[in-house]
């Protein structure tokens, strides 16, 4: 047992950290905010020569031939970078919808829970969104519709979901510790407080627990491992970016501080796929049957 | 990042597993929670049975594959806890291990892992406890001796402990933090006196112990003279990182037996109850992850000294095992007022996890601190 990312996968991690660092910054992200609906299709494409979405696909079929845990750190760092669009679903398409591997067609989905996300800004939208009726969505960067709920979720969009959040909740976590760290109050820095450190103490502790539940569910890619690190990561993603606007006072509810951002893409992913519900229960179901198991074991 | 036991780690698993279901039936019946003496006999008579079949010292290998793995299987089979044997195996025992000389482990090590001897912990004070180096217990030297007087509260198995590993103040004049140095003294040297405190739980797992004038020789100082406080950080981390890894298991079955009962009880159609039994699953199975990560963190970075990171761990931890058994007395309705159900006493003992080796709010100020970098002040 060796759970840590390799030396590679550290250098993946580091290598799409550097490239959103460079292409999508602070003010790209903002600039994002003031033209909401619209893809940066440039970006699109150097995300698919970069490999982000053919990642998963085998080598022999132009794809870059890595594993669900390579794209846990990816997809994680999209969500620390809130980086927009239909990540999830354009991956999903690669090799199965030309141009969509090399980020020259941009693919949205309905998932299972009957979300669409950029169904007018993508270039095709797999399955049946007859009927897909506009939410004014409440994250400037993810517009959405919804249809009725289509059938089972699919455990990598789950996933992958999760990773995100866990970039998203990572991202909240620092900017709260960033702020703490400069903002004074009463002559010191608001850090100092153990109130505003303790807050920043349990952020740190969910995300944690959340990397160390991703990480597994990547490397196993068992159904209830998966549904555990979605519960766990929702939590780190929502609370996180909560208590760090908590942290941030006045300023954190205004729209000019990126804490809302982060908040309101938490709450958009943790409708995706069949919601946390459809994940407490599997993890129920989960827990008679290794009861069971151990039972038949013992006769 | 690989999850999958090595060919070696393989082998070891299936050879624990067959020895485990050939050596649990043949154990003799657990004695009551409050039979002191037959606990501590039963408990060492396990860890002399692991013994004999080469597993004693699988706590201190090296290999944290192999080590999980022997907390995974022992508890998943139902094997005793370690019990009395927690501080000995857990806590002080890695530490004289990494701090200790030569003659000092060759001295306390052995009996330790043969099952024949118990240690206890004499760190808190009654005003020491979540400000531990206000510890006012003092030492002076008299020749080859420290003479020690002053007062130790919360040591669970004082009782029945042959040792206690002690934080003594050595030199009053310096900073809080040093003129500390950790001591091995025998629980039956003169002028050592314990009484038993009674816990909530109406049982007596811990005590006060009183020292007048208690001679220990100083070859059973572990580290330098004023150098404590160091010695105790290790110490520390062992306990807040790996000592309640095999706790996360058994919380896990515990689960499982839960929603059996839940079912049996025709409580299944219940979406709440069952839901908040599913994010439990959730909780405990990261937190098993989070085991397996802070363990390969420390094996790569300090060589198996676990890091802060159990701050994380025990945070996250403590608070789980309170809720596992919340639940469980919701699925026990009126039984969950009965002190004759295990889970009750359970319940009531999980009360001491967000206060016990460091309470949360030390350990969120340590998370603040050493691993956010927040500035220092309360």
């Amino acid at each position: 047992m060796r759970f840590r990312p390799t030396d590679d996968q550290r250098a993946l991690r580091e290598g799409v950290r550097a490239l959103l660092g460079r292409r999508f910054d602070r003010e790209a992200l903002r600039a994002a905010v003031d033209r909401p609906g619209r893809l940066d299709r440039a970006l699109w494409r150097e995300l698919g020569a970069a490999g982000f979405f053919a990642l998963r696909l085998p080598e022999a079929d132009g794809g870059v031939g890595l594993g669900l845990p390579e794209a846990a750190l990816v997809f994680e760092e999209a969500g620390r970078a809130l980086l927009p669009g239909p990540l999830l679903a354009t991956h999903l398409a690669a090799g199965e919808v030309p141009g969509a591997a090399e980020g020259e067609t941009v693919v949205a989905a309905v998932d299972g829970g009957g979300l669409v996300e950029w169904l007018a800004g993508a270039d095709v939208v797999r399955g049946d969104a007859a009927g897909a009726v506009p939410l004014d969505s409440v994250d400037p960067l993810t517009p959405l519709h919804t249809v009725p709920a289509r059938g089972a979720a699919d455990p990598v969009a789950i996933l992958l979901t999760a990773a995100e959040q866990l970039g998203t909740a990572t991202r909240a976590c620092e900017l709260a510790v960033q702020h703490a760290r400069a903002r004074e109050q009463f002559g010191r820095p608001v850090g100092a407080f153990q109130a505003i450190k303790h807050l920043c103490a349990e952020a740190l502790v969910r995300v944690e627990t959340a990397r160390a539940a991703v990480y597994a569910a990547a490397v196993t890619g068992d159904p209830a491992d998966i549904a555990a690190a979605r519960l766990l990561a929702d939590e780190a993603a929502v609370r996180g970016a909560r208590d760090c606007l908590q942290v941030h006072g006045g300023m954190g509810f205004t729209w000019e501080a990126d804490v809302h951002l982060l908040l309101k893409r938490a709450w958009v992913r943790t409708r995706r796929a069949g919601g946390g519900t459809e994940s407490e229960e599997l993890l129920a179901r989960d827990l008679l049957a290794a009861t069971d198991r151990q039972g038949a074991c013992l006769r | 990042m690989d999850l999958s036991d090595s060919p070696e780690d393989a082998e070891f698993r299936a050879r624990l597993r067959e020895w485990l279901a050939k050596t649990l039936p043949a154990l003799p019946p657990k004695p009551s929670p409050d039979d002191w003496p037959g606990r501590r006999a039963y408990d060492l008579g396990w860890q002399r049975t692991l013994y004999d079949a080469g597993y004693a010292d699988v706590h201190w290998q090296a290999s944290p594959g192999v080590r999980l793995i022997f907390l995974e299987e022992t508890e998943r089979a139902g094997a005793p806890y370690v019990g009395a044997g927690f501080v000995g195996l857990l806590h002080a025992g890695p530490t004289i291990a990494a701090e200790g000389t030569a003659e000092q482990r060759a001295r306390w090590l052995p009996p330790v892992l043969r099952g024949e001897e118990v240690w206890c912990q004499g760190f808190s004070e009654p005003g020491a406890g979540s400000d531990l180096a206000a510890l006012r217990t003092r030492a002076w030297r008299d020749g080859d001796h420290y003479v020690v007087s002053g007062s130790k509260i919360w040591t669970s198995h004082a009782e029945v402990a042959d040792w206690c590993e002690l934080l003594v103040r050595t030199d009053p004049r310096a900073p809080k933090h040093e003129g500390i140095t950790w001591l091995a003294m025998r629980m039956d040297a003169p002028g050592v006196t314990v009484r038993p405190l009674r816990t909530l739980a109406g049982s007596t797992e811990f005590a006060e112990v009183f020292l007048d004038e208690v001679r220990v020789p100083v070859g059973n100082r572990v580290g330098a003279e004023n150098d404590g406080w160091r010695v105790t950080m290790v110490t520390l981390s062992f306990e807040r990182g790996t000592a309640f890894v095999g706790e996360v298991v058994a919380c896990r079955r515990v689960l499982g037996e839960l929603a059996a009962r839940a079912r049996r009880d025709g409580r299944w159609g219940d979406p709440a109850l069952r839901r908040r039994l599913g994010r439990l699953n959730a909780e405990f199975r990261a937190l098993w992850r989070l085991t397996q990560w802070n363990v390969s963190e420390a094996q790569a970075a300090r060589g198996g000294v676990p890091g802060v990171g159990g701050s994380v761990f025990k945070l996250r931890y403590s608070q789980a095992r309170q809720d596992l058994y919340d639940a469980a007395a919701e699925v026990l309705g009126d039984t969950a007022l009965d002190l004759g159900h295990p889970w009750v006493r359970d319940r009531l003992s999980s009360l001491s996890y967000t206060i016990a080796a460091g309470t949360s709010q030390i350990q969120r100020d340590i998370v603040a601190e050493r691993i956010l970098g927040l500035p220092k002040g309360r």
